[in-house]
């Protein structure tokens, strides 16, 4: 059984503005994550239109109840809960049906994210992409933000707008998460780097993930990275988010400055050169 | 690609392009943050040019005005070289001060006609005009 904690449970929203930056992959791997540290995580799916997160951690078959009928109070909270079976640390409240858009308030988001928060130490909300009403909603029900982005630019513009909302809104703090990173393109510079992402933005840095086909064989097998494979790249980068948010001090690594072998500074000096491939 | 352009690589001067996605977006998210659609923006920058002009003569060829963000902070930047400075600034224009300074809704011409002809603005009959300083509703300085 869940248990009852004394401290208040911090509500923690996961947006990006832009789609496919990595959102839900994020809360998928970031529960698994905080719930292997011992702390007691849901995660709730709050993108009703596109749901996702029941994929992702494998949960798909599982559910029987959602947000929905919760709200409808024809059935109990711990009725609709998805426990993991792996880490059942973590729970998944799964998103109801589409047609919710139309009626749902934040009124309701913060009444279901208000339950949980009575019996978890942690609720991380997997926002709907876009800077719509369904953000707003997941919006006001969090106690605070992370933002992920993308080193491109139609991401970080992006990431830029539901920042501005964020603070309109009053959550704080927010911090930021960069996903997808290709140290080898950061090194020759030809992707934004780590810190004129943070900069431009105007946030804390608090984590960088970096691009890993392990990612899509995790999605496809159900099984988040952080369960199974911890020790691979991106594996590495989602455990070390969730440390962080504990409070424990892991350093950052700045891929840019990673050396890279003779033979890439080789080929990267006679691309630069002569422009020719 | 141009044989500069190949020279310029030639010498690895071309820029990489992760420092021109970081330009352009210090340049868009300054615009998206500060909500000012262009034509306001343009509005603004002509009706700034046109009371700067009445002190001093500017290269209006060089002029840049243009908003630009950091740490969230949105600041609007202009450079203005100047020429020289007027001795006794210009009145303002003559149909603001006709029309009582009816707060000019449609400024566009008059910062064109200024812009262009700023000497024959100054027939303003030489009388030694004190500077129109605040926005004198009532106030034509021609006595």
């Amino acid at each position: 059984m869940d248990a009852v904690t004394s401290a208040p449970a911090r509500t923690i929203l996961i947006c990006s503005g832009k789609g496919g930056v990595g959102k839900t992959t994020l809360t998928a791997n970031l529960g698994i994550a905080l719930a292997k540290l011992g702390q007691s995580v849901a995660v709730l799916d709050a993108d009703f239109g596109l749901r996702n997160l029941d994929l992702l951690l494998g949960l798909e078959n599982r559910i029987v109840y959602t947000a929905q009928e919760v709200l409808a109070e024809s059935c109990r909270l711990d009725q609709a809960l998805v426990k993991h079976k792996q880490e059942p640390n973590l729970s998944l409240l799964p998103a109801g049906n589409p047609r919710m858009l139309e009626w749902l308030t934040p009124e309701d988001m913060q009444k279901i994210v208000g339950m949980l928060a009575e019996r978890f130490d942690y609720v991380l909300i997997d926002a709907p992409a876009g800077v719509e009403q369904g953000f707003k909603n997941a919006a006001a029900a969090a106690g605070e933000a992370i933002v992920v982005t993308n080193p491109e630019v139609s991401a970080v513009r992006d990431a830029d707008r539901v920042i501005g909302l964020l603070n309109s809104m009053g959550v704080t703090p927010v911090q930021l998460i960069l996903n997808r990173v290709r140290p080898k393109m950061m090194a020759s510079q030809e992707m934004l780097s780590v810190d004129e992402v943070s900069d431009l933005l105007a946030l804390p840095l608090l984590g960088l993930v970096v691009e890993d086909e392990q990612v899509i064989v995790s999605t496809n097998r159900g099984e988040p990275l952080t369960l199974n494979n911890a020790n691979s790249p991106a594996g590495r980068g989602y455990s070390n988010i969730a440390r962080r948010l504990g409070g424990e001090a892991v350093p950052l690594i700045d891929p840019s400055k990673e050396r890279q072998g003779l033979r890439s500074r080789l080929m990267n000096k006679i691309r630069k050169t002569t422009g020719l491939f | 690609m141009t044989l500069l352009d190949f020279i310029n690589r030639l010498l690895g001067r071309q820029k990489p392009s992760g420092t021109l996605a970081r330009q352009r977006l210090q340049l868009v998210l300054a615009h998206d943050r500060s909500d000012l659609n262009p034509e306001l923006l343009e509005q603004m920058r002509r009706e700034i040019l046109e009371v700067v002009q009445r002190y001093v003569e500017i290269d209006l060829e060089s002029c840049d005005v243009s908003l630009e963000t950091e740490d969230r902070v949105t600041a609007l930047l202009a450079n203005l070289p100047i020429k020289r400075t007027r001795e006794v600034p210009l009145p303002r224009s003559e149909e603001s001060a006709a029309e009582g300074g009816a707060d000019a809704p449609s400024p566009q011409a008059e910062a064109d006609e200024a812009a262009g002809g700023g000497a024959s603005e100054r027939h303003g009959e030489g009388e030694e005009a004190p500077a129109p300083t605040s926005v004198p509703a009532e106030s034509p300085p021609q006595s």
